[in-house]
Parts: structure tokens; sequence; C-alpha cells
């Protein structure tokens, strides 16, 4: 509706936002010839587009809102349009099967370029999925996870200088490592929660980063580790096109791998515990859970899958330094969690995707693509604050002996 | 049952608990009554080992417990409705109620325990499938007090059950609890400002004051008490 006081709440934003973009739309100084460039027809467009895009704004929150209370007023509840697509046999067998056509020929049909980016997502898809289980399941915000995955990078890097120790061997070590590392951390922040717990987190994830820049004896410092192998496959010789194939498949195996481990462990005991845990600490406790095993489990389990990740980073770009694991890291691995939708598998999946694949694409708009980012960031914590597929947590079937069991989405 | 000796219990460098000593029997409804800071609620804490004393010795069934970690004391058998509910809000309510099952193996006994309590409490069975959190303060307190009762404690603590509840709501939960004792032979420790109330459901009462226990006797001799009248009965 237009009435006036929408007009005149448009109006000031606009003027808002003509000021605030002032500074930089506006004025152009040129400092070699010193003089100063008022480009007046700028801040008449920021108007106008203000003036227009509060308008949408209003329109889609208050859409928002009346899809809230129609759901309030609903009395069985609804149940999402993706999870009810998953549900539904229909649909999931004939999407089951043009996915996996999809990954399966993707290699074959697009460029080494298109299937490099697609490993690194895959890579984010598992490190996100690690990350899940602290933040989406145990309700732990660590912002310096991206530690464990530099411990994993590292670990092979350094073996394979040092000791000549192969890919297939690292693997395995780098995640026992991140593991052990995992506890490391859990220890010192058990007693931590919310705000405290993410700082020392931080803290953390910096040591760690610095640690390996400045010990150069240990880490070859800030020039960092080169040459390190691509994977093998048994001692066979493959081309650059064919390791990276290789290593996409290998990816591809180690997400569903661990797409699987996670779900056994969200139905498990120490899954529950982890919900437990985050709903109410001292709950938790009354209920006769361990908190002290259930947080390190947490921290250890989530940090296993970062190791992995960096083992197979360090192998795919076979060179790493520490800038490849500043604080950004850790935030765009957050990002993947909190956009795609805490606790849920298919979430974190496809927020990785997006996260990694929407920058790469979005290389067009050149110097825009941050700030596009930016604002589709902006625009999903507000309109759907659950993350893009968020968890539609299985209900367990307590239903008693004598009532039939209803049917529930899970 | 449960035997406190001499505890002596701190937070920091400020003494909560100075040499309480108390004992309850088995199958006995016990109330610990006082004012605000008296000390009542870090009673259970120390019991159930979220606040362990720093000296004296609690017992159950003869083991010293002092030392346990909170979720040991628990698998001994000792569950607890913590202060102010603390139901796990996003969770349903019969997730809730599974939770309080975490320790147990038996799915049999399990759902059979879950039936047992959606008879004591219709209304949970009503609402099993609703967020906890969207659950009125009564309902909530009902699903506290089941959510413990889902260990098959042997002895069951309760920490002031009436905390923000309409009266006629309060008298339920009080009902409820002198059923749970009477039914299935729980033990319970119930700490409460409500003096009056407390003391009608119990069988013993200890009254506490600054740390210290200063009183103890059977609950009915304890309400016509003159100086427990006057000072907690408001008569």
């Amino acid at each position: 509706m237009m009435t006036l006081q929408e007009i005149k709440k448009s109006l000031f934003t606009s003027l808002w936002f003509m000021f605030l973009t002032f500074p930089i739309m506006v004025i152009k100084v040129n400092t070699i010839e010193k003089t100063i460039e008022w480009r007046w027809e700028r801040m008449a467009a920021v108007g106008l587009g203000a003036f227009v895009l509060s308008f949408v704004w209003r329109y889609l929150i208050q859409r928002k809102e009346a899809g809230k209370k129609r759901a309030e007023v609903g009395s069985e509840d609804k149940v999402p349009l993706i999870p009810r697509l998953m549900s539904d046999r229909r649909f999931y067998m004939p999407g089951l099967m043009a996915t996996i056509v999809m990954v399966v020929a993707f290699p074959f049909v697009f460029s080494l370029y298109q299937t490099n980016v697609m490993i690194t997502a895959l890579i984010y898809v598992v490190v996100g999925l690690g990350l899940n289980i602290v933040v989406g399941l145990a309700g732990l915000l660590d912002l310096g996870y991206v530690a464990f995955y530099a411990v994993g990078a590292y670990s092979y890097a350094l073996l394979n200088v040092h000791y000549g120790v192969t890919f297939w061997m690292a693997l395995p070590i780098g995640a026992a490592l991140a593991f052990l590392f995992g506890i490391l951390l859990g220890f010192p922040v058990l007693r931590l929660r919310g705000d405290y717990l993410a700082i020392v987190t931080l803290g953390f994830g910096e040591i760690i980063r610095l640690v390996l820049e400045n010990w150069n004896e240990f880490s070859f410092g800030p020039s960092g580790i080169a040459n390190i192998p691509k994977p093998g496959l048994f001692g066979l010789d493959l081309s650059l096109q064919q390791s990276t194939t290789f290593i996409y498949f290998l990816m591809i195996g180690l997400a569903l791998m661990t797409i699987f481990v996670v779900r056994r462990l969200q139905d498990s005991r120490i899954g529950r515990a982890w919900i437990a845990l985050r709903e109410d600490e001292v709950a938790c406790q009354a209920m006769g859970i361990d908190k002290t095993r259930t947080k390190l489990s947490a921290f250890a389990l989530g940090a296993t899958w970062a190791g992995m990740g960096g083992v197979v980073f360090a192998a795919k770009t076979t060179f790493i330094n520490p800038t490849s694991f500043t604080i950004w890291e850790s935030i765009i691995i957050l990002c993947v969690v909190v956009l795609g939708g805490m606790g849920s598998i298919l979430g974190v999946i496809v927020g990785a995707l997006i996260l990694i694949l929407l920058p790469e694409y979005l290389r067009a708009f050149s110097e825009f693509r941050m700030l596009i980012f930016g604002v589709i960031l902006v625009m999903m914590m507000v309109f759907r604050p659950g993350g893009i597929i968020s968890d539609v947590r299985r209900t367990y079937k307590f239903e008693g002996l004598g009532n039939k069991a209803e049917n529930r989405g899970e | 049952m449960l035997e406190l000796l001499d505890i002596n219990t701190f937070y920091g460098n400020i003494q909560a608990l100075k040499g309480v000593s108390l004992e309850i029997a088995e199958g006995e409804i016990v109330t610990l009554i006082g004012a605000n800071g008296a000390g009542k609620t870090t009673t259970l804490m120390s019991i159930c080992g979220a606040v362990p004393p720093r000296s004296g010795e609690i017992k159950f069934e003869g083991r010293a417990i002092s030392d346990m970690r909170p979720n040991e004391i628990v698998a001994l058998g000792i569950s607890q409705v913590p202060e102010g509910r603390r139901i796990f809000p996003y969770l349903s309510v019969a997730e809730n109620l599974d939770m309080g099952a975490f320790l147990r193996d038996d799915r049999e006994g399990v759902k059979k325990d879950v039936e047992y309590i959606y008879g004591l409490f219709p209304i949970l069975a009503e609402r099993r499938h609703q967020a906890g959190g969207t659950l009125s303060g009564g309902e909530q307190q009902m699903l506290a007090i089941s959510r413990a009762l889902m260990a098959r404690p042997r002895m069951l603590l309760l920490d002031e059950p009436s905390l923000g509840l309409a009266p006629l709501v309060v008298k339920r939960i009080f009902e409820i609890i002198r059923k749970i004792n009477a039914e299935n032979k729980t033990t319970i420790f119930l700490v409460e400002q409500n003096a009056n109330l407390a003391l009608k459901v119990a069988h013993r009462g200890y009254v506490m004051e600054n740390g210290r226990i200063i009183m103890s006797d059977r609950a009915d001799q304890l309400l016509t008490n003159e100086d427990v009248r006057k000072a907690y009965l408001g008569i």
C-alpha cells in the first residue's frame, strides 16, 4: 500500500543512503591533478534506488510476517518443501538418480577449472560437516576451526618432506593428529560457554597460524611448503587432468563417508548427548550425561574431519603456507554451517556449494563480487534465519503402547 | 539412605554451608525449608555433585559420593529436578522424556515408563510433539519432574517445584509428588520456600538458616511449632 506514511519512510531511507554513500559515490579526488570531481548524478541514482528498494524490502518483510502468522494459525505443522520432497518416493528416487549421474559425469563434462572449483567446494562440504558437529549439534561456537584444517594440511606436507609419507598414509595420520589437537583445545575450554568459548577458540586458531608462520625450522615459515605430491593411484602415472578427476572422486567418496558417519553419530547416544548439551548445560548434567566427555568428543570428532579436509587440500594445491589458514577461512566455514542451516546435513552441503561456487561464478562482476556476496548473506539471515534448509529433527518414536504411531515427517 | 555428615560448601571464598548434617531414610519424603539464601539449593548442589563440599561426607546407601562426578551420582539412582525446571526448550515433550532415560538401555522399560508418565500427566501426552519451551510454567514443571522420573531414580531431589506457579497448579504438583512417593516408593528430598505446603506433604522436615540446620522434626510437629509458624508460615 502506497500510503503517505510509507512514502515518508522510504524518503528518509533514501536520504540516509545518499548521506552514507556520499563520500565514496560522489567525491572523486584526482590525486595527480589535485582536483575534486563531484558526481552528483550518482547521488540521484542512489537516492532513487534506495527509495524503490526500501519498498521491496518492506513488502518482503510483510510477506514473511504474514507467512509466520499463517503457520501459527494452521494447526497441523507444515513440513518445509525440501524435506517433504525428500520423503516423497516419487521425487526422491529420480532426484537421487539425477544427482548421481550429475556427480559422476561432472569432471568429464566440465573443464579442469570447473572441476577444481568443485573439489574446493567438496572439501568445504566435508569440513563444514565437521564443524556442524561442534556448532550445529553440540552448540559450541568455534571460531578457530581452521586450526585443525591447518594441522591436517601441515601434517601431510611435513611428513612428506621429512619422511616421504604418501597421501594415503597421511590421511589417517592427519585425521588422528587433528583429533588430538581437538582434545588439546577441548581441555582448557571445558568450563567456558558462549562468547568466552568463541574468544578462546579464536585465540587458539591464531596461535596455530602464528606458530606456523614464525617457527621457520619446523614449518618453513611464510614461504610454505611446495611440491607436495598429489594422491597416487597404485603407482600409475597420472596426467594433470586425470589426477584432478581422481581427487574429485576421492572427495566425493570422502564426502559420502562423512555424511554417513555424521548421520550415524546424530542418531547415536553421543549425538543425543550433544543435543542435550546444546539445549541446556545444567539439565544435561542432571540427566547423567558426562559433560566433559561430551564436549571433548564434539571438539575431537569435529576436528577429525577438518584434519582430513586439510590433507586433501594440501594434496590438491601441492603448495601450502600459513596464509591459507587465516581467520577468514574459519569465518567462511562457519558461514557454510550457519547459512546452510545448523544441524542439518543437507543444509551444510548446499551451504558449502553456494558459498564456494557463488564467489567463483561472480568473478564476472569482478569488484562487486564481495559486495553481492555480502548482500546475499544479509538477505539470507533476514529472510531465512534458520538457514537455507533448516534442521527438521527426527522425532523419536516413543508413541507408547496403546496409541497408534502418528506419522510424522522426519 | 542418604546421609550428610557435617558438610561445608564454598562458592569461592564464601561459605554457603556451615556444617550441615542431615539424614533421609528410604521411602521418606523429607523437606528442607528456609528463607532466600539460606543454603537450600546449595545443599542439593552438594548432593548431586555440581558444587562438591570442601569438607564433610555425603553417603548414599553407605557409599561416599562426595568425590563423585555428577553423572556418576545420577547413575547411582539420584535424579534431580533442577531449580527453574531447566527443560530442553527446543526438544519435544517426548524427546525431553527420552533424554531423562539417557543412561538406560531397556527400550521396553522406557516405553512403559513413558506410558506411566502420560497416565500421571495426561496433558503431557496431549503435547508430546510440542516443543518443551512452548509449554506453560506448570506443564514445564510436570515435564521436569517426569523427565527426572524417566531415569527410574531411587531418590528424587526436587528444587523449588512451586517456583512461579499458580496456587492451584502448585497443589496439583504436590499431590503428584506424594503419589510418586506412595506408588513407587521413591524417596524424595524436597527443597521448598513454600513451607506450609512442603510440610503438609513431607514426613519430616529440616529448617535451614544462614547455611546451618537450626531445627529438625516430624513435619506435623514443625507445622505447629511456634517459631517455625512465625518465621516461615507467616501466621
